[in-house]
């Protein structure tokens, strides 16, 4: 994989963020009296969509520091999970491996764990980076372009946010192309049909993902004498 | 606290409060990464959560009220669906299926 096509698989996110990121940008400096830098400070050091857009109204609340504290680390939580299985992947990264783990996003996360890889731990790594890189990059830029012009934007992109939407939906059927199994696709679309029934708006994403997890840490337990044995595909669920 | 020292004391937080989501299971579960559970859902659970990001992104994309039921959000992720199942070029798909929805937006279909 080169440098070009490791760009061209980022490409779907920069359609996503530079929106996304505007919106942001625009909302900072609309509700908030803060010079424009601070929506570009905030996506250099916090990095994360709809933490920033609740960082938003918690600044015009004035909001006290823990409880900043705790509705970002609430609102973010499901990156706990990511992690975890991710653990092997940066293994080894050394320096590199602070950046990936900061730059985990929802969709860095999904691109990260859906691509094609090498044996060539190393070079994997590096691109791993890169596209972390460039993912951040789209975020901090279009931030900055919707802090700077404010309420001026006149391009209708109304819309173009589902860019994300339709990037989970190709990964989706990527990794179901990978795995060979629609199992674990159906646990997760039923854990967030559940979550969506049983749970408020701001609840529903880590709901699903714990959710999620159980299920297959239960999957897991009944699963795990045909691993032992090598023929893990024969189901025992 | 002036307003600024403010701000910088709250990007300082926030900063932390999202790393720590990141960074707590490299932190506590490094060791574990050859434990055959860790494995399991290092197998599993990205694709499970692609899908529920979908599911849950797809509600929240479309207006599911009548006389729209959804078809607004459900006809541009068919077209992504079917195209990518067709030519499995990943751009190809996302781009058509965002211009699709972004037409069904403007226009006021919806």
């Amino acid at each position: 994989m080169t440098d070009r096509s490791v760009f061209k698989l980022t490409l779907p996110i920069l359609f996503g963020y530079i929106p996304l990121g505007m919106a942001f940008g625009v909302l900072f400096v609309t509700q908030l009296d803060y010079p424009w830098w601070g929506a570009t400070l905030m996506s250099l050091a916090i990095y994360a969509g709809a933490g920033q857009i609740l960082a938003v109204s918690l600044l015009a609340a004035h909001a006290g520091l823990l409880e900043v504290f705790v509705a970002l680390f609430v609102l973010n939580a499901r990156h706990l999970f990511y992690g975890l299985s991710l653990l092997g992947r940066f293994r080894g990264a050394r320096w590199r491996k602070g950046y990936l783990i900061f730059g985990l996003t929802d969709e860095t996360y999904s691109l990260l764990t859906s691509r094609d890889r090498t044996g060539d731990t190393a070079a994997e790594q590096r691109r791993d980076v890169l596209i972390t890189l460039y993912n951040q990059s789209y975020w901090v830029i279009g931030s900055t372009l919707g802090a700077w012009s404010g309420r001026a934007v006149s391009f209708d992109s109304t819309g173009i946010e589902f860019a994300l939407v339709a990037l989970f939906i190709v990964l989706t059927i990527e990794q179901y192309k990978v795995l060979g199994q629609m199992l674990p696709i159906w646990i997760g679309a039923a854990a967030a049909g559940l979550s969506l029934a049983l749970l408020p708006a701001d609840q529903q994403l880590i709901g699903a993902v714990v959710l999620a997890t159980l299920t297959l840490l239960t999957h897991y337990r009944f699963h795990r004498p045909a691993e032992t044995t090598g023929s893990q595909e024969r189901s025992h669920g | 606290m002036d307003d600024m020292t403010y701000l910088l004391a709250f990007i300082a937080v926030g900063t932390l409060a999202t790393f720590a989501t990141r960074v707590i299971p490299f932190a506590f579960f490094s060791r574990h990464s050859e434990h055959p559970l860790i494995q399991h859902l290092g197998r599993f659970l990205p694709a499970a959560v692609m899908s529920l990001l979908v599911v849950i992104f797809l509600l929240r994309s479309g207006h599911w009220s009548a006389p729209v039921l959804g078809a607004d959000a459900l006809v541009p992720s068919l077209i992504v669906v079917g195209l990518h199942l067709w030519r499995r070029n990943a751009l190809l798909s996302i781009i058509a299926g965002t211009a699709c929805y972004m037409a069904i937006q403007q226009a006021g279909l919806s």
